[in-house]
């Protein structure tokens, strides 16, 4: 039994607590920023522990597993919090700058920090069914931020983010109930000892298939993605760069660990779909990006298609394949929110977030300029940034297996995703602004001015680190893709037995 | 609506009905019951009172604003799962304690399982009213 | 027995994909909760449906006794129906303040957040574009 697990739960649920209780005064934020450094202390004490002991497990209301609810961390499940608290701490401090006092008095930082539980909670939960609530709790807060505060552009999104999701949510639903009648257990550990004596393997690839569409809804994945292009321009910058950076991710974590631990009997089929649609997301994505004239509507296209480079790895199921998919994972991540803190800040100095009414960014704003290119060119996969490991990776393990259409699919993707880049760059930063505005960071208060900067410096930094010093991360995504192809000590650790 | 016929039982009714839920809540460990059930006749106490009287009238009656209500009903269910870790167990293991216990019998039990279900209680009643004000507000 | 109940699935879940298919947002939801009350007659089906107690220890004693129902299916069901409620109602909600703030709850006719510009609209692209001169985003307080 390990507490370390169980801190990256209870201390946001305790933080949203005081923070909600204190809603009305200034102390409700300096609680939510308090407890999410709390939260980031905890996600890297429990990285240590997994990086020394390996698999950590913890069994809750000491009911051994499969029988209770089983918290477990392997690598890709710490890294997953510990990057899920400093995107948290970087939207937390941002928001004291970009959050109204109105939307605060509503119990925002609350909100957040269920949503940050929610998210540590899906990412550490090793039963199917603690997984589904784990989504709720994420996606009851998430509905709540999005139309917090209530303006026409948040409603009208909000309704197809939340019928949609709900779609996907009953779909995982029926996937677990059909999954417990013909197997008789949730536990993932247990689940995977348990599918291989299943005599009617048909009926486990449709219900493999059944959660691939639930996943794939919530990772955005062709062809139902059309909720997040519709919705995540709507609320305030910090809720979009959070959702931007962590809440498809949890649909493509839940991918993989539903992907490599159950459903790995019948890869042919199921893994060679994942494939294709992986392949023609990366293409709809970057295509989408490519007609939209809006900051951050560019950028929520071009999640789609990100999103496909991620899958991809997952669907080539090679070590390779997967170390990639971690490692984009969590480069994507960073940079994703990093752009919208940058398009928040555009829209803040310049007064749009249409790139027909931006401009002059460059002249009057050279640092915001600056690190925006940080962002942009990682994610376009420019060396030495982050992005350019990751793209790198999987395509590497692409070509291994000598797919060459879809690594030159691949390639080109990410050439589209310079041209929107330079597209933003191109009408916000290097024109003049249409009307005669001169952006300047400087007409900011202090205040402001720090929390708005302080997030996109220190995750530009991140982005440059890993770029610059890969070696460890990617030894680290080595061992994680490792540990999930080959799952035994995973299953051991939460078993207690020898599978 | 006013009505002389239901504003009149109402007021026997709710508090009826508030009293039931407390028996519900408290007798949930062995029958069935819990703080679920208790939390929803609680709050159907305050809801048969909001369509006696009227919203604002029920908000007043209840003096705290019943999203409070709810967070701090969250913030005890969390705090009985972590009091398991004062004597070292697992999170959320139920910690008993039994008063006046005598030989073979179990005399006053008090466990971490009761104030789970009086946070669960009061997290189902405030986000019940929660919702239903909220409602009540728009119509 | 378990042929009744999947033929009744069959039927429920039938008649929510109709619902849901029609573009007005309530009978969408509509076509939600009916599907959700779907799959939990799932899962209630998938723990095997026996003849038996209600699965309740009696006093004194470590095990039930006797033949009783599976009780797991039954946990997860009741916390199904729980989250199922508290989304729905929250959905209720939200499409009853969309439809004060919109005054249309057709998703066709919902297009202030993607609005449809005019010069694609005239070759014949829809739905992409920047904002709409006509129907500019005022940012109207709704205050939810």
């Amino acid at each position: 039994m390990s507490w370390l697990l169980v801190y990256p739960i209870v201390i946001p649920l305790m933080t949203a607590v005081l923070s909600y209780l204190f809603r009305n005064t200034p102390a409700g934020r300096w609680i939510a920023v308090a407890g999410t450094a709390a939260l980031l202390l905890a996600s890297l004490l429990l990285m240590a522990d997994v990086l020394e002991h390996g698999v950590v497990v913890a069994q809750m209301s000491n009911w051994e597993a499969p029988f209770g609810i089983t918290l477990a961390a392997d690598l890709l499940g710490a890294v997953m919090v510990v990057i899920t608290a400093i995107t948290g701490m970087a939207t937390v401090v941002y928001s004291l700058s970009d959050i109204p006092v109105r939307l605060e008095r509503m119990g925002y930082y609350a909100l957040l920090q269920i949503l940050l539980m929610g998210v540590c909670g899906a990412f550490l939960t090793g039963d199917l069914f603690n997984l589904y609530v784990w989504f709720e709790v994420m996606l009851i807060a998430s509905f709540g931020l999005l139309v917090l505060g209530g303006n026409r552009e948040q409603l009208d999104g909000g309704i197809k983010y939340v019928m949609l999701n709900l779609v996907s949510t009953i779909m995982f639903l029926t996937g677990i109930g059909l999954l417990y009648g013909i197997t008789g257990t949730l536990n993932m550990a247990d689940l995977h000892l348990a599918v291989r004596e299943v005599q009617n393997q048909g009926l486990l690839t449709t219900i493999a298939v059944m959660f691939m569409v639930a996943f794939g809804v919530k990772a955005a994945l062709f062809p139902l993605f059309f909720w997040l292009p519709a919705s995540y321009h709507t609320p305030p910058v910090a809720v979009s760069a959070i959702f931007a950076g962590l809440l498809t991710k949890v649909g493509v974590y839940s991918l993989i660990r539903c992907f490599t631990l159950i459903f790995d009997q019948d890869v042919g089929f199921t893994h060679t779909l994942l494939l294709w649609l992986a392949v023609i997301t990366m293409v709809t994505g970057v295509l989408g990006a490519a007609a939209m004239n809006d900051f951050r509507r560019i950028l929520s296209f071009h999640i789609i298609s990100q999103i496909g480079y991620m899958v991809l790895g997952l669907a080539i199921f090679t070590p390779l394949g997967l170390m990639g998919a971690v490692f984009y994972l969590v480069h994507h991540i960073i940079v994703k929110a990093n752009l919208f803190f940058v398009a928040g800040v555009a829209k803040r100095i310049g007064g749009s977030t249409d790139l027909s009414r931006l401009g002059g960014l460059y002249a009057h704003a050279p640092l915001l300029a600056f690190l925006f290119l940080i962002p942009a060119f990682s994610l376009a996969g420019f060396p030495p940034l982050s992005g350019f490991w990751a793209k790198y990776v999987v395509v590497k393990a692409a070509l291994d297996l000598e797919m060459w259409i879809v690594a030159g699919i691949s390639l080109v993707v990410g050439l589209l995703t310079i041209f929107s880049m330079t597209k933003i760059w191109g009408a916000a930063f290097w024109p003049a602004h249409p009307d005669g505005i001169k952006p300047r960071l400087s007409d900011l208060p202090m205040g402001d001015r720090l929390a708005l900067m302080l997030p996109i410096i220190c995750l530009a930094a991140l982005t440059c680190i890993i770029g610059l010093f890969p070696e460890p991360f990617v030894q680290f995504a080595e061992r994680s893709a490792t540990q999930l192809l080959d799952p035994t000590e995973y299953i051991t650790t939460v078993l207690g037995v020898q599978p | 609506m006013q009505s002389l016929i239901l504003t009149t039982t109402t007021r026997l009714l709710a508090a009826l009905l508030l009293m039931f839920s407390v028996y519900a809540l408290l007798r949930g460990h062995n029958l069935p019951g819990g703080g679920f059930i208790g939390g929803l006749i609680g709050a159907t106490a305050f809801i048969l009172y909001t369509i006696a009287t009227s919203e604002i009238e029920a908000r007043r009656a209840l003096r705290v604003g019943p999203s409070n209500i709810a967070v701090v009903g969250l913030g005890i269910a969390g705090l009985a799962g972590l009091s398991a870790g004062l004597a070292g167990e697992p999170f959320f293991t139920g910690q008993w304690l039994f008063l006046f216990a005598e030989d073979g019998g179990k005399g006053l039990p008090l466990s971490t399982v009761l104030v789970f279900d009086i946070g669960v209680y009061l997290a189902v009643f405030g986000g019940i009213l929660t919702l239903v004000f909220a409602l009540e507000e728009e119509i | 027995m378990e042929l009744l109940l999947a033929i009744t699935i069959g039927i429920v879940v039938a008649t929510s994909v109709y619902l849901m298919l029609d573009r007005n947002a309530l009978r969408f939801l509509f076509g939600l909760v009916l599907l959700s009350n779907a799959v939990n007659l799932i899962i209630f089906a998938g723990g095997r449906l026996t003849v038996g107690a209600p699965p309740l220890i009696p006093d004194g004693a470590y095990a039930p006794v006797g033949v009783v129902a599976n009780a797991l299916p039954q946990a997860l069901v009741l916390t199904a129906i729980v989250i199922g409620f508290g989304l729905l109602a929250f959905t209720l909600a939200l499409v009853y303040r969309t439809f004060m703030t919109l005054g249309t709850v057709n998703s066709d006719e919902m297009r202030i957040a993607e609005p449809r510009d005019k010069r694609e609209l005239d070759t014949g692209r829809l739905g992409m574009g920047k904002a709409d001169p006509e129907h500019p985003a005022t940012g109207q307080e709704a205050g939810i």
